[in-house]
């Protein structure tokens, strides 16, 4: 059965039933989850693992839709404006506070009604392991002390989350936002295979995504800039403890539905994504892949969400990416 | 250890899985607007109820399969499968019409195996010594790459260089909508969100070749006209092929694994800079595009060498080369087989176990697709009023499928009459489909250039590997100045004695 099919399927059994499903036989129907980026990537791979144990939980089957391109903006414009019966929800990411920021779009994470938080990771700092630097402070003490543009750093798109994280660390120290030049990559991947061909000097990108690379031993994990250590680089300091600079950031991923869900179908929503959190099959998934597995129930959600999208706003100002 | 391997993929249930996924990727490949892609993006959902091993096999044998399939479609009714089959679609195309339909599908199939399996020896010997030249590609190598790729596709299509310059100039044209580099800004979209996705190329494929060939079939031949059914020996011919073109054979299956083992470089530069080499180098070069199978040996094996070699960096350091093996990155990880330098020493036999899959599955592709052969040629051979409003269904389907969005099937429309238009005027069409496909990577790889050397275009030249590129570039472009500067004197020498 294919992901055409089986939408194809619930399309045609949507227009027959018509109407919008009541909450206490929901879902009624086979559901679909849509998300932003490509089959293959990080976002899919967390997306198709909860849309199986949840479809166990629900009932019915949970589609996995990739709707990818305009840097997110059309997956999650996807999401928000889909008919909020709770039968099309979707994995929105990060780049949901950062885009409107930005001018791509009118989206706002306030377009939606947040079921919960399903992912977080925070972002490091790696650099080859060429480099002349073997610690976060004697790279640092480098930034500050060579002049603007010496280094450069890459690991994803311009204005992307992890160009961000280099802005947030900079300006944080009272540097200027573009100390260090940003060079936009297609993504973590390409920025570190970047780094190691000698193209930039630093990737920000979160260190799950450096692991087959730090494990061949190309590249050196020099910090996070997350709250506290990363338990699989128990060895890595954070940002703040080795420099002093107090900035944390990480990006998350989180099960999105349109706004004006019916409270009950939110409910047993919210029950299905915190079990299919909870189970075996995810958690041995994101460990397995170095990724953050953090919960955060929708009102707590919500306000993690709203402060990382007013934080990102002052960053992204001090950037010059605001538009 | 090889022995361990061995065990591991000499179970029914991994025999049966190669089976089943070649059958399906050769379905869907071989139907007219249906592609690999497609395919391998069907296949990732099941596969996460699969073994690792069984996972794997499964979506190579499949996207193997379509690839190949891909070039049923190519050869008899010109419409192919994939950028990289385009490269070579008019020479198989043109021996089809001229009954030679058997030695062409014979030529894409054995020699696709053949490229395959060499390009899988590579990688099992040599995969971590090719990953390092991997790493040696930065942003300068990439931008020269893919202008060599570009070049390439000017001076081997069909007919005139500047005609196929302004095919590509078309494709690069319609590569510039979507989001500007790097300031990520909307361009020419006119507001449409789909539009800021950029024209995805398998849509405009689609359009360009399958259903500008659906116009021209109404306008052109009488409908009830049919396409010659495929007659006589596949594999015969064949072996007659590789003893007279054995350095071509060889040749593309080293630059395809080569050029593929460049993650993001892939097979579709592969398959058009191998058609070049074989034309420059060919004793009959002013055969090519009419119908000749030499240039088809050669780029047929670099494609499928290159599928192969996009594995290199994929296994050994995680980094995806193509769509495909970033689904199958996605896939291992799911399965607790992290990709690495680690899996080579902790889990060899699951390595050895993933290169005898790659050797079978293109095993398996010869009598797999001798069955194809014969069954579409005889479904296409229906006549073209049932055929056409078919083949548009599947096209349809094909582009709305990409990306679950209306939006692929107007865009397939739309570049269906272009492509009528530019075949109206003699216009090939090859050239444009890549360079829509390459068209954003050229922007990018410059772009990120000029930001990392501060504006200085010499900088392009200060890497020794992307110095040799260049520099073969513009030899590239340079050579056919110098030819014309030289003829011009031959010919104004004689008009001074006189």
């Amino acid at each position: 059965m294919n992901p055409y099919n089986r939408t194809a399927a619930a399309f045609g059994l949507a227009l027959m039933l018509g109407g919008t499903a009541l909450a206490q036989d929901f879902p009624s129907r086979p559901m679909t989850m849509v998300v932003p980026w490509g089959a293959g990537g990080g976002t899919d791979a967390v997306a198709r693992i909860l849309a199986t144990v949840m479809q166990q939980d629900l009932g019915q089957p949970v589609n996995v839709v990739n709707r990818t391109g305009g840097s997110g903006v059309v997956g999650h414009s996807a999401i928000a404006t889909a008919e909020p019966d709770g039968l099309t929800i979707g994995l929105a990411t990060v780049e949901i506070t950062m885009m409107h920021w930005q001018g791509l779009t009118d989206l706002t994470y306030e377009d939606y009604d947040i079921i919960a938080l399903v992912n977080q990771d925070p972002a490091g700092i790696m650099v080859s392991s060429n480099s002349d630097y073997d610690s976060i402070e004697a790279l640092n003490e480098a930034i500050k002390t060579e002049p603007a543009g010496t280094f450069s750093a890459s690991g994803t798109a311009q204005g992307g989350i992890w160009h961000v994280a280099l802005a947030g660390w900079m300006v944080a120290q009272g540097l200027d936002a573009g100390q260090v030049k940003w060079v936009p990559s297609d993504g973590a991947a390409s920025g570190i295979t970047d780094m190691v061909a000698g193209g930039v000097d630093i990737v920000t990108a979160s260190l799950p995504e450096g692991q087959t690379m730090i494990e061949a031993g190309r590249i050196v994990p020099l910090a996070t800039m997350g709250t506290e250590r990363h338990p699989a680089y128990p060895d890595v300091p954070t940002l703040k403890e080795a420099t002093g600079a107090d900035w944390t950031l990480a990006a998350w991923r989180g099960v999105f539905a349109p706004k004006g869900l019916p409270d009950d179908v939110k409910q047993r929503l919210a029950e299905a994504v915190e079990k299919a959190f909870n189970s075996a099959e995810y958690q041995e998934f994101m460990a397995n892949r170095g990724l953050g597995a953090i919960y955060l129930p929708a009102d707590e959600a919500q306000e993690f969400v709203a402060r990382s999208d007013a934080s990102f706003g002052e960053v992204l100002k001090a950037a010059g990416l605001v538009k | 250890m090889i022995g361990e391997a061995f065990a591991i993929v000499a179970q029914p249930n991994v025999l049966l899985t190669v089976f089943l996924a070649g059958c399906f990727g050769m379905f869907v490949g071989a139907i007219p607007g249906l592609t690999a892609s497609m395919a391998t993006a069907l296949l990732v959902p099941i596969t996460f109820f699969m073994d690792p091993v069984p996972a794997i096999a499964s979506i190579v044998a499949a996207t193997g399969m379509a690839i190949f399939a891909g070039d049923i479609a190519g050869t008899l009714m010109r419409m192919p499968g994939t950028p990289a089959s385009a490269a070579y679609v008019e020479d198989a195309h043109r021996l089809s019409q001229a009954g030679r339909a058997n030695e062409a599908l014979g030529a894409c199939l054995f020699f696709s195996a053949i490229g395959g399996i060499l390009g899988t020896l590579v990688l099992s010997f040599a995969a971590p010594q090719l990953a390092e030249i991997a790493l040696a590609f930065s942003s300068f190598e990439y931008f020269w790459l893919v202008m060599l790729g570009l070049s390439s596709a000017v001076f081997v299509s069909a007919g005139s260089p500047v005609l196929g310059l302004v095919s590509l100039f078309i494709g690069l044209t319609a590569s510039l909508v979507g989001q500007d580099n790097p300031s990520g800004a909307a361009r020419y979209t006119f507001g449409s969100i789909e539009l800021l996705a950029g024209i995805q190329f398998i849509p405009a494929m689609i359009g360009l070749f399958a259903v500008s060939e659906i116009m021209r079939s109404y306008t052109k031949r009488s409908v009830d006209a049919k396409i010659p059914p495929v007659r006589g020996p596949i594999f015969r011919p064949q072996f007659a092929l590789l003893r007279r073109y054995p350095k071509q054979t060889l040749r593309g299956a080293s630059v395809g694994t080569l050029i593929g083992a460049l993650p993001g470089a892939g097979a579709d530069i592969a398959a058009w800079v191998s058609y070049a080499i074989s034309k420059k180098f060919s004793r009959q070069p002013e055969k090519f595009g009419t119908g000749h199978v030499e240039g088809l040996v050669e780029a047929g094996s670099s494609n499928n060498g290159a599928v192969s070699g996009a594995w290199i960096p994929a296994l050994v350091f995680g980094i995806p080369g193509d769509t495909i093996t970033a689904i199958v990155i996605g896939v291992m990880f799911v399965k607790g087989l992290n990709p690495g330098p680690m899996v080579f020493i902790q889990q060899p036999e699951m390595i050895y176990a993933i290169f005898m899959v790659f050797i079978l599955a293109n095993l398996m592709m010869l009598p797999i697709g001798w069955v194809a052969i014969h069954a579409a040629g005889r479904l296409l051979s229906a006549p073209q009023r049932i055929l056409m409003p078919l083949i548009l269904v599947f096209c349809m389907v094909g582009a709305f499928a990409i990306n679950n969005s209306p939006a692929g099937i107007i865009i397939m429309l739309a570049f269906g009459v272009a492509g009528f238009l530019m075949e109206e005027n003699d216009i090939p069409l090859a050239p444009a489909i890549l360079g829509l496909v390459l068209g954003p990577m050229i922007e990018k790889h410059f772009i990120t250039s000029m930001i990392k050397a501060d504006g200085n275009l010499l900088a392009f030249f200060e890497r020794p590997i992307a110095a040799g590129l260049g520099a073969a570039t513009l030899l590239l472009w340079a050579i056919p100045l110098i030819r014309m500067l030289a003829r011009r004197r031959k010919a104004s020498v004689p008009a001074e004695e006189s």
